[in-house]
């Protein structure tokens, strides 16, 4: 092994490259149980897809555009299929390439899961597939350039911890555009579409935090002030998050709610991802209070308008990545991260430097996201039938239903089995 | 006085509450049932093994109603679950005997026609 490596900042990036896998299956429990029982394979399986394509896309090229070079706008194809991606650290890293590559591998899979939230119970899957695949590399790796790989706004001087702009802006402001290029269902705003299992909610937001955890703690690439730093204030954002949330649903309903606080913990978790190494504990139990306000807002606004972004990826991610970046940019303290002050301690630049990723994020991710999808749209249908839509997705995409009564099923032998596929291939 | 039954499809179940509720027709119960009425079957695969699934998810809504109420909760009820493909259900009309409504001990027509519409 090279010299460079540290052993004990490589042994707790693997630990967090594992973690952060781990937040993909939480988030598909997390939105199995937002969606009706009829959908609930089919969305877990949006996010279980988000994982092969993310994964692959990311080796064979998303990675090399997002970290190969210094470029502006996109990086170079030197580690197209991680050609040059091996045991020797990357620049002044001290833990294997290979290692970082996969690492980041998890921010592209999570990313693209986040983005299904805006389509679940109507997209097709084959469309989704595709889809998921070109957003993978045209607009996560380009903005993860943008961010983490030496692009524009890193040079320019915005900061981003942990994906504040590629992850969370990134998947919110396109799952707006998802969600109009796509259309409500068939039954939104008609019917009262209910969550089918609120304890698969809470369980999943848990998965999530815990898995934030390598998130952002492993954000700081090894065991380093900034990493125990974000690791603890990882910690505190989404429980003083969740004390907010209770409170606003006591004023709002006088009672506080379960499928409530699940949200709020992704928030808290969203609020500190892009500032978890830059801020103080002090500051980022603040965003925690404060920074729950505006998505609160936007999660009870949304559903009274005739967009149907299901999940409220864009409240939940969109809207709290959009205000951590704006709050790093304020609160910034050079005596907790040795990198820069916020406009709160003297430095009004720093401000301008995050205003500026929180105005252009949100502009590329949603145009490119529109314009990918129409084009998409224009090649093979993007919804399924109004029929199938009735039927859901778990049986119409997968052949299997979530919670079947196995009465009336009569067991097909492999002799029958041939004839009854040429019969009915659906 | 008649007891209406209709088989329906789940996913209709709503618009038929909703054509009952235009037909002024109240006092309704619901149930959750699984049968079969000549629809395609369904096949299912669960790693190696497969399956036809022979029953179907169904609503069965009951609605006892006097007389001049039958024909449109029988109408409502056609309305609200018709898609037009095999398995949309059926409709019964049963009569019956007698009907009791517990909070005031009131019976017959008095306890199955809509309380304020006549």
């Amino acid at each position: 092994m090279s010299p460079a490596i540290d052993t004990g900042d490589t042994a707790w990036m693997l630990a967090s490259t594992a973690l952060v896998l781990l937040m993909t299956i939480g988030l598909g429990i997390f939105y199995a149980g937002l969606i009706r029982a009829k959908s609930t394979l089919n969305t877990f399986m949006m996010c279980v897809s988000a994982m092969a394509i993310g994964g692959i896309s990311w080796a064979l090229l998303g990675y090399s555009l997002a970290f190969d070079g210094e470029g502006a706008i996109l990086g170079g194809l030197g580690h197209v299929a991680l050609s040059g991606v091996g045991f020797e650290p990357r620049g002044e890293g001290t833990i294997p390439h290979l290692v970082f590559m996969a690492f980041q591998g998890t921010f592209c899979m999570i990313t693209v899961a986040l983005v299904s939230g805006a389509v679940v119970e109507r997209m097709r899957f084959g469309a989704w597939m595709v889809f998921a695949t070109l957003w993978s590399l045209l607009v996560y790796a380009v903005l993860a350039h943008w961010a983490f790989g030496g692009g524009w706004l890193a040079a320019q001087g915005t900061l981003d911890f942990a994906g504040g702009i590629p992850v969370e802006m990134g998947s919110g402001f396109a799952a707006l555009a998802a969600a109009l290029v796509v259309g409500a269902r068939k039954d939104y705003g008609r019917q009262a579409l209910l969550p089918h299992n609120a304890v698969y909610v809470l369980l999943g937001a848990g998965i999530l935090w815990f898995g934030w955890f390598g998130f952002n703690g492993g954000s700081g690439l090894g065991v380093n002030d900034a990493g125990v730093l974000a690791f603890v204030n990882t910690l505190l954002t989404p429980a003083a998050a969740l004390l907010t949330w209770f409170v606003l649903d006591l004023i709002r309903g006088r009672k506080v709610t379960a499928i409530g606080a699940a949200t709020a913990i992704i928030v808290g978790c969203v609020l500190i991802t892009p500032a978890g190494g830059f801020i103080s504990p002090g500051w980022a139990i603040a965003l925690g209070f404060l920074g729950a306000l505006p998505c609160y807002a936007m999660i009870v606004w949304r559903p009274r308008t005739r967009v149907d972004e299901t999940l409220d990826v864009l409240a939940a991610h969109g809207v709290a990545g959009f205000t951590g970046i704006l709050v790093l940019g304020l609160v910034a303290q050079a005596g907790w991260n040795g990198v820069a002050d916020g406009l709160f301690y003297g430095d009004a630049g720093q401000f301008w430097s995050q205003a500026l990723a929180a105005a252009v994020t949100p502009a590329y991710a949603f145009i490119a996201t529109f314009i990918l999808l129409k084009l998409v749209g224009a090649v093979m249908p993007l919804r399924a039938s109004e029929h199938d839509e009735a039927v859901g997705m778990d049986v119409v995409y997968h052949g299997e239903e979530a919670y079947p009564s196995g009465e009336g099923a009569i067991l097909v032998t492999p002799e029958s089995e041939r004839e009854l596929l040429v019969a009915d291939p659906g | 006085m008649k007891l209406v039954i209709g088989i329906v499809r789940p996913e209709k179940a709503n618009d038929v509450l909703e054509a009952l509720y235009r037909a002024e027709v109240r006092g309704v119960s619901l149930s959750r049932i699984e049968g079969h009425g000549g629809e395609l079957e369904r096949v299912e695969t669960y790693r190696g093994t497969t399956v036809k699934m022979g029953l179907e998810d169904k609503v069965r809504f009951e609605v006892a109603v006097s007389d001049e109420f039958t024909q449109p909760a029988v109408e409502a009820l056609c309305e609200g679950a018709r898609t037009g493909e095999v398995g949309d259900g059926k409709i019964f009309v049963v009569p019956l005997e007698q009907a009791v409504r517990i909070r005031t001990g009131e019976s017959a027509e008095a306890a199955v026609t809509p309380v304020e519409s006549r």
